[in-house]
């Protein structure tokens, strides 16, 4: 284990890891990366690596889970055992059947469900290593996944954490600043409908604190957003040229 | 976990909401009455049970000796598990805990430890090897809407009313002695839960209210009016306004309900 820093942020405004206060990650976003799955992608969000798959429409299995007016979303976040510093059990925590279902009810408003009814759609989230802000990768990844597999959206689902260290609210946490921070708030957003799809939060904020967190997440998905149309393009870009070719 | 409700009744519901009413007579901003009991059963270290309109639910502590976290060897344990009782409601199944009984454990679980309700510091016996488990049980026994608010106010009710073992550590092995001290408390936190009807914002919602609900968000608030954990749920979303609103209702609704309690 690494020693305790004593601040998590200097007196310029500087974090661990070098970033300032409202700075992200470095992103890496690639979509269609599995050739078996319906929809896929694969993002790298600082030293987070996630890969999400969408398998559907289909047939729903077991039969009787399926609805007559509209299609039933199933979610499965899932870490890797070697994802962590201490191994992980690979049987799904009571904190991954959580996340699963708030990742599901996030993507859901996106989705045009009642296009496919009697069938449903298995997202599989599968995190290969973490550090810190997992669910909102997953989710930037996952939403990819659905429209990769050509599935009618309303928009785009983008989640980007902000959180308070020390003094100060900032954009995206790692695991450290996570773990040592005063909170978390993972944010879920569509852009196009101004509408918050996922919100939690640990930790102690003030009310304005909360605002200011709320906002600045919402910033960060923001620039996530467009990151996320330009490699949704880059795919298309490629099916182009193959097809020129 | 939804039961049916036709669709005359939801576009009642939905209809008198926009209109600023609700079919339970409350006004949008109503609590539906809060019963508290505690201490009922002798054998818990603590308990409580708390009726929220017909909502029942009823919190019961263990306390017992157990191995600290190897990244928190000075500090106590906090557990909570919750159980969606199948005589509570038709739509409850018996069998391990669904993903609604974790949510709803978890959600209670966050706003106990992240407001640091329990000083889990003085549960520690000897660091790194004995300290205190506390195991916070929820049982949801008739479900008419809102478990989360129920479960918390329950939680921190029971937790309130608990006394810990004594204890004294004789050649290296921990004996526990008669009588009890309670148990160290730092904050009683409370959670507001508010939900999103025709795209009006209500506190509490009943049974029939969660069918139609587009969303729902739930925020534990602190004495100080800060906030301490917050969960959306739902396949519905808010509007960026709409959280900010929510939090200022959430902590108004807190302070009433403290008010009221005496807490």
């Amino acid at each position: 284990m690494n020693e305790k820093p004593e601040k998590l942020i200097d007196k310029k405004g500087s974090r661990l890891d070098g970033r300032k206060a409202d700075e992200l990650r470095p992103i890496k976003i690639e979509l269609g990366v599995l050739s078996n799955a319906d929809g896929s992608a694969y993002i790298e969000h600082g030293k987070n690596k996630i890969l999400a798959a969408v398998f559907g429409p289909r047939e729903m299995h077991p039969k009787h889970l399926s609805l007559p007016d509209r299609m039933v979303l199933r979610c499965r976040y899932h870490m890797a055992p070697f994802s962590v510093q201490e191994r992980k059990s690979p049987a799904p925590s009571r904190r991954e059947v959580e996340l699963s279902k708030v990742i599901r009810e996030s993507l859901e408003p996106s989705v045009f469900v009642e296009y496919y009814p009697r069938t449903g759609i298995d997202l599989f989230i599968e995190v290969l290593q973490a550090d810190g802000g997992t669910r909102c990768a997953s989710i930037t990844a996952a939403s990819l996944a659905i429209a990769d597999a050509g599935i009618p959206m309303r928009d785009l689902v983008v989640a980007c954490a902000a959180g308070k260290i020390d003094d100060t609210v900032v954009l995206d946490l790692m695991d450290t600043e996570d773990k040592l921070g005063v909170a978390d708030v993972p944010v879920a957003y569509m852009p196009n409908l101004n509408a918050v799809t996922l919100l939690q939060m640990d930790g102690i904020l003030a009310p304005d604190e909360f605002e200011q967190a709320v906002n600045m997440a919402i910033e960060g998905c923001k620039k996530i957003y467009v990151m996320q149309k330009e490699a949704l393009k880059t795919k298309y870009m490629d099916v182009k040229e193959e097809v020129e070719e | 976990m939804s039961s049916l409700i036709t669709r005359v009744r939801q576009k009642q519901i939905g209809q008198l909401i926009e209109t600023g009413k609700r079919l339970d007579g409350r006004g949008l901003r109503d609590y539906r009455e809060i019963k508290l009991e505690q201490g009922l059963i002798e054998k818990a270290e603590g308990s409580a049970r708390v009726l929220l309109g017909k909502t029942e639910v009823l919190v019961g502590i263990k306390v017992e000796t157990g191995k600290p976290f190897p990244d928190t060897p000075n500090e106590g344990v906090q557990t909570v598990n919750a159980e969606l009782v199948p005589l509570a409601s038709p739509t409850f199944e018996p069998g391990p805990p669904d993903e609604n009984a974790i949510e709803l454990a978890r959600i209670v679980d966050r706003g106990i430890r992240e407001s640091k309700a329990i000083d889990t510091e003085k549960l520690c016996i000897e660091p790194g090897k004995n300290v205190f488990v506390v195991f916070v049980d929820v049982w949801v026994l008739n479900h008419d809407g809102n478990l989360i608010d129920a479960s918390a106010l329950a939680a921190v009710a029971a937790l309130l009313n608990t006394k810990m073992p004594n204890y004294e550590i004789k050649d290296g092995e921990v004996k526990i002695k008669h009588g009890y001290t309670p148990l160290p408390i730092k904050s009683k936190p409370i959670t507001v839960t508010i939900a999103k009807v025709n795209d009006k914002l209500i506190v509490d919602p009943w049974l029939e209210e969660e069918q139609i609900m587009d969303a729902r968000i739930s925020m534990a608030i602190n004495e100080a009016g800060n906030i301490c954990a917050v969960q959306k749920g739902c396949a519905g979303y808010f509007t960026r306004q709409q959280v900010i609103e929510a939090t200022k209702i959430a902590q108004e609704k807190a302070a009433e309900i403290r008010k009221k309690l005496d807490w």
